[in-house]
């Protein structure tokens, strides 16, 4: 009975320094000791280092207080968000101001991490294999694995055509390749931007890109145009705003097209055909194409809805494919109403990591309650949300939005675009340090 | 251990309909959804305040008045709904003994 007060006392002792840490920005210092480990309860193997990974990893540490030992895999050297990547686009943003450190995982937090990628995934053994780094034993596997994308649904986007058209839709290389395709158009060039179909990773994310891209051009490049040719029958996160941003601060520089689905693209000529056959051209074309589960999911077997997504029980996000695995962010088969984003993958993080502690230590975990916060930039200060409160709803057996909660701004503002910096910065922190 | 008793049925009514002291939750995990904005226990970096180590009443009057729309906010007014009172309290609770 006292379990709870002395949990709390403990993690007050440890959180005092994790503030410092946090303070100083995402710099790792060393002052926070990894947790002390009493008695392992258990390993648990998380794969992906992206906002629902990371998060989990930590929390795993940080809420067994050091008794669940934590081996994350991630390909990548550096974690990079892709939330607030359209304002490297647009050059409001340095590149460099978006790659973090994954070393405050490791050093406030004693988690092992190997840069590795997983290869195959054995759910009888429960055992992964890597390309470089050998093989992991679990008690139970953490797949974080974000999207991949349906190439193949786009008519000649293959190898080559990928070398110059960029869907820049994971940051990282693509996102500095295509704001320096920007910088080469001339003014007056064409930009295309292409929408999929919902669902896909960030819902108001194109249209963050359009307006990003819209006041670069507005400010560098005047004469330049943007076509938006979006699948869906109309902009489908916070579309007023957009709307009105658009037409009160960007008239004449974008021209927005509704169910306009790209099925084909000629890499040589920048024309892109839709199905009905009309055409558009661009100077520089940014296709995102239709998404799905990252790959490790399909080769492991997870993925169960649409040959898509991965359907998953919301008070564990066990998948309900695979026992002992846990299925994280874009990956899953989002709740209604529930947008693929960092924000969100980050509590998927914290819900896993919650019902993972509970069970190791013999409990039963407790229905999920979680929330979503995602800002867009419009030009270089202002910004709008979209935000929203999810629990789970016992007789659906899925997490519902609480009637009456969320919403979106009334109107782009200042302080808007300052809590957006803000955001990022701590789910940074909170994520990694 | 009668003395943390009333806590726990405060922590558990909420989150579970049954509140089986054996499966009582080691903490009020959802108090982590506002890590996010306000940083990891409440410690915010920048624009957005931070709530830890704050008035436990002063923060429990401001949740349930973002709630009632009564103090205006730009998302908390509509976040708050997501939260029955009793959760509200318990976040107040949670952040106000953070230091």
């Amino acid at each position: 009975m006292t379990r709870f007060n002395d949990n709390r006392r403990r993690l007050l002792q440890g959180l005092s320094a994790s503030a410092t840490l946090a303070g100083a920005g995402l710099l790792p210092t060393g002052a926070l000791a990894a947790p002390k480990k009493t008695k392992t309860i258990g390993r648990i193997v998380v794969i992906g280092g992206g906002f629902g990974g990371a998060t989990a990893a930590k929390y795993l540490r940080k809420w067994s207080e050091g008794a669940i030992e934590v081996v994350l895999i991630e390909r990548n050297m550096e974690f990079i968000s892709c939330p607030t990547s359209n304002e490297v686009l647009s050059g409001n943003r340095e590149f460099s101001s978006i790659v973090h450190s994954y070393e405050g995982l490791k050093k406030n937090w004693g988690i092992k991490i190997v840069h590795a990628t997983v290869t195959t995934v054995n759910p009888e053994k429960r055992r992964i294999s890597t390309d470089i780094a050998g093989e992991f034993s679990y008690d139970r596997l953490i797949v974080s694995p974000g999207v991949d994308f349906l190439f193949g649904a786009i008519a000649g986007y293959d190898e080559a055509a990928q070398k110059n058209i960029l869907h820049a839709w994971k940051a990282g290389p693509q996102t500095v390749a295509l704001r320096q395709q920007l910088i080469d158009l001339p003014d007056g060039g064409v930009y295309v931007q292409t929408i999929p179909k919902a669902p896909y990773r960030c819902p108001p994310g194109p249209y963050e890109r359009v307006s990003q891209i819209a006041h670069y051009f507005k400010t560098q490049k005047p004469k330049s145009k943007i076509i938006v040719l979006d699948a869906n029958d109309q902009i489908i996160s916070k579309g007023k705003l957009f709307k009105g941003v658009w037409d009160d601060d960007y008239a004449g520089i974008i021209e927005y097209r509704p169910n306009w689905n790209v099925t084909e693209i000629d890499a040589a000529t920048k024309i892109v055909t839709n199905e009905i056959g009309d055409k558009e051209r661009g100077d520089v074309i940014n296709l995102v194409p239709p998404q799905h589960a990252g790959k490790i999911a399909h080769d492991a077997g997870l993925v169960n809805t649409n040959n898509r997504w991965v359907n998953i029980d919301w008070i564990t996000m066990e998948s309900t494919a695979i026992q002992n695995i846990h299925v994280l962010g874009d990956a899953t088969l989002s709740a209604p109403l529930m947008p693929k984003s960092g924000h969100m993958a980050n509590q998927h993080g914290k819900a896993a990591a919650a019902a993972i502690v509970e069970i190791l230590s013999g409990r039963t975990p407790q229905p999920t309650l979680m929330a979503n916060t995602c800002y867009s930039l419009v030009d270089n200060r202002r910004a709008i949300h979209v935000d929203s409160v999810h629990r789970y709803d016992p007789e659906k057996k899925i997490p519902i939005v609480v009637p009456g909660s969320g919403g979106v701004s009334t109107a782009p503002s200042v302080e808007e675009g300052l809590f957006t910096r803000a955001w990022a910065n701590n789910i940074w922190a909170d994520i990694l340090t | 251990m009668k003395t943390v008793l009333p806590l726990l049925g405060l922590l558990l009514l909420p989150l579970a309909g049954i509140a089986a002291d054996t499966a009582a939750p080691a903490r009020p995990y959802f108090a982590a959804n506002c890590f996010n904005c306000h940083g990891t226990e409440g410690k915010a970096v920048s624009a957005i305040p931070t709530i830890a180590g704050r008035d436990r009443a002063y923060l429990e009057e401001a949740l349930k008045a973002f709630k009632a729309g009564t103090k205006q906010a730009t998302i908390m007014t509509q976040l708050a709904k997501g939260y029955t009172d009793e959760e509200l309290a318990i976040l107040a609770d949670y952040f106000a003994r953070q230091r």
